[in-house]
């Protein structure tokens, strides 16, 4: 069905992992202490890679999200190369998250971090944390995202030389949020981005996963790559918001796996607003009882910009809970993309679930194609789940015109408080109420 | 109330206006001045909400035929917000809930959106809440509905209080009121009626849509108008409000004889 991974792209790649001799994760670590489990990681990541398949939209998994103009694309991996100055990241920054993390296109730039000395949690770069704490981090990086079957979730794990980790330990609560923040500056290179998280169990965190974008020229086209693992041990709390702010003309590829044990809880927030083609895989396993994951996302897009997000919650234990709330909006020509699969095991009794998908269309020439995929193979469960597909209502647009505002400033209006449910549940006001503004200023037809 | 010059705020001729479909306001003619209460009455289905929502602008119905003059400017070439921003206001029979927009948010603005087209200064947010605040008070609102979503779950009475407080906020030349006293109380009613007589001037004109004589208990209208398939059939004082009341709608058609008041 597939085109064999001999494009230009992968083979692009290939060559330069094959060049790579001296990686950067063996950069500061002793000569005595190889890290060969990265290492092996990262072999046997490469070895997947190579047998992996470019996906195309003959794959039911990329049927609306054609990625063929990206596999033309020699985009080499990103090489460390200038740090912006922290003038140029101030209007990034979230004046509740102490605790940051940023990194310029896939390298640590420690000069923009900043951690608090009472972090109550091990934070930091895994160049840096890998050697030292070994033992908490190999049971997980890497063992939660299926780069045994994603391409690009392979790609990730086989160029990884550095990423973001934070563990927080047992009974500890981080009531401040951390802020990881990854920065692409270079044009026509690959970077890869990389999160672990782990709560251990009866912890509680906050952490934001931004993607923003400084080139020069909002034309420079990149790719991104990323991968976030997260790991919830019982009772663990982590709320997560993702925000991809990337360039118009960037490639933005992430998958993100979520690992829940018992009774713990995972509420994430993501909002999509920038690249020309984004694909976000988000996966989710209840893995123990009584785990809960409440998930909302909102795409918001314009222009030729395609917006995929493919997310699976897999209950593959009785009592577990999921709650999804997904909105589109789509203005211009763009087009937005909602695959929501929801799987419920065998013996995933009483597990309750409900899922919507909410779209809205700002223009005749914008396309939404949202498809919900229950596979439930239990009984006795409860599972909703609903999709729409809408334009603004014209009633409300002219009640708020009879009350004086312009059909620009109604439709912004309308459109923020369509967006507004699901960046209610944002739980950093800093942020929620840049977002705010972001989405009352989007449209910009009328 | 009635204002001795002979300025005119509405001049309404001829009016014709359809839907898609069908003609529904076939030739209403109606002159309003400053000053003055008019009250429109009819049974249901004869048009009152069609006329005031072309008044408004709202893009269902076309004008056909006649035009509509309002403060020397042709109303039915301005578009709705310049229709609001020029001071009409119509308080909706079925206000719409906008689920997700604070209503503090859209009447800040809204109040600054016409207050900047006339040349006023707006408010910022802490100035309008104690503005609004004190508005509130007049009609006997909670501040409480402030910080909901425009009318989203609001009862029937709430939403047409709602309605009245973005009049008394945006401050109309000419307001319409379309059945703001159906769904309320008596004590809503009066509450309500007690608003609309405090912001009724020598200066503007208000337009009272209803059904019931009893609002014109509390409002007292110059004149009352009664509309039958599309137009003006009977033009009287405040007296034939009662009239109305007492011997219905059909009696306009037994008393043949009486064509006195009849718009031309
Ligand atoms: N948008 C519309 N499309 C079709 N018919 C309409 C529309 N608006 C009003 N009508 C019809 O026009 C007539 C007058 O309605 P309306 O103005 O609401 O009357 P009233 O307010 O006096 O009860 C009714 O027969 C109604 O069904
Ligand atoms: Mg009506």
């Amino acid at each position: 069905m597939s085109e064999p991974a001999n494009v230009d792209y992968l083979s692009c790649l290939f060559k330069s992992l094959d060049a790579k001799t001296d990686d950067s994760v063996n950069a500061g670590t002793s000569p005595e202490n190889p890290q060969s489990w990265l290492k092996q990681l990262r072999a046997q990541a490469i070895e997947n890679a190579g047998q992996l398949k470019w996906p195309t939209t003959k794959d039911e998994e990329w049927r609306f999200t054609d990625i063929s103009s990206l596999a033309k694309l020699p985009f080499k991996p990103a090489q460390p190369g200038r740090i912006p100055a922290l003038s140029d990241i101030q209007p990034y920054l979230i004046k509740e998250a102490v605790n940051r993390l940023v990194f310029v296109d896939g390298f640590f730039a420690p000069e923009l971090s900043s951690i608090a000395s009472e972090s109550q949690m091990l934070i930091g770069n895994l160049a840096a944390l890998a050697t030292q704490h070994a033992s908490t981090i190999m049971p997980h990086l890497g063992q939660h995202v299926q780069h045994q079957k994603n391409l690009f979730a392979a790609l990730n794990t086989a160029f990884l030389h550095d990423g973001a980790v934070i563990v927080v330990p047992q009974n500890n609560v981080v009531d401040l949020p951390v802020h990881l923040l990854f920065i692409s500056t270079q044009v026509e290179t690959t970077h890869y981005p990389r999160c672990l998280i782990v709560g251990e169990a009866n912890s509680k965190t906050t952490v934001i996963e931004d993607y923003v974008a400084l080139q020069k020229n909002a034309e420079d086209a990149y790719i991104t790559n990323s991968v976030a693992e997260f790991k919830l041990a019982a009772n663990a709390q982590i709320q997560h918001v993702r925000l991809q702010r990337e360039n118009q003309n960037a490639f933005h590829l992430a998958n993100c796996a979520v690992s829940l044990d018992h009774a713990s809880r995972y509420q994430a927030v993501s909002v999509s607003l920038g690249a020309k083609i984004s694909r976000y895989n988000l996966d989710v396993r209840l893995e123990a009882e009584t785990a809960e994951s409440i998930i909302d996302g909102l795409a918001l897009i314009t222009d030729q910009q395609l917006a995929d997000t493919h997310t699976c919650i897999d209950h593959l234990k009785p009592n577990c809970t999921s709650h999804q709330k997904h909105k589109c909006i789509a203005d211009g020509n763009a087009h937005a993309v909602f695959n929501g699969k929801i799987i419920v095991r065998p013996h995933a009794q009483k597990t309750n679930s409900s899922q919507s998908s909410r779209n809205l269309l700002l223009s005749d020439k914008a396309q939404i194609d949202t498809k919900p995929q229950l596979e439930i193979f239990a009984d006795d469960v409860k599972c909703a789940h609903g999709a729409t597909v809408g334009q603004l209502d014209k009633e409300e647009i002219f009640y708020l015109k009879s009350r004086g505002l312009s059909e620009l400033t109604a439709r912004n209006l309308l459109t923020y408080a369509f967006g507004a449910e699901i960046l209610d549940s944002v739980p950093v006001a800093s942020l929620k109420h840049t977002l705010e503004q972001i989405v009352l200023n989007q449209t910009q037809s009328c | 109330m009635k204002n001795q010059n002979n300025k005119t705020i509405l001049d309404v001729q001829n009016l014709h206006a359809n839907t898609q479909s069908t003609e529904i306001l076939k030739g209403i003619n109606l002159t309003v001045k400053p000053g003055e209460i008019h009250a429109i009455m009819g049974l249901n289905g004869s048009g009152k909400s069609t006329f005031a929502k072309v008044l408004a602008g709202h893009p269902d119905y076309t004008a056909t035929q006649g035009n509509i003059q309002f403060e020397q400017q042709d109303l039915l070439a301005l578009s709705p917000e310049e229709r609001a921003q020029a001071g009409i206001f119509l308080a909706f029979q079925y206000p719409i809930e906008i689920p997700g927009v604070a209503n503090s948010q859209f009447l800040r603005l809204a109040y600054n959106t016409i207050q900047s087209k006339r040349g006023n200064d707006e408010l910022d947010p802490l100035e309008f809440d104690d503005f609004v605040r004190e508005k509130m008070k007049l009609l006997e609102m909670n501040p409480d509905f402030l910080d909901r979503s425009v009318n989203e779950g609001f009862s029937g009475g709430e939403k047409k209080r709602n309605e009245i407080l973005q009049m008394a906020l945006l401050e109309p030349t000419l307001g319409i009121l379309d059945e703001t006293d159906s769904g309320l109380d008596i004590d809503a009613l009066k509450i309500v009626a007690k608003g609309v007589n405090h912001l009724s001037n020598s200066q503007n004109a208000m337009i009272l849509i209803t059904h019931y004589q009893r609002l014109l208990d509390h409002i007292v209208p110059d004149y009352v108008h009664v509309m039958e398939a599309g137009r003006i059939v009977k033009t009287g004082g405040k007296e034939l409000a009662l009239e109305l009341e007492k011997h219905g709608y059909d009696w306009l058609h037994d008393d043949r004889h009486n064509n006195v008041g009849v718009s031309a």
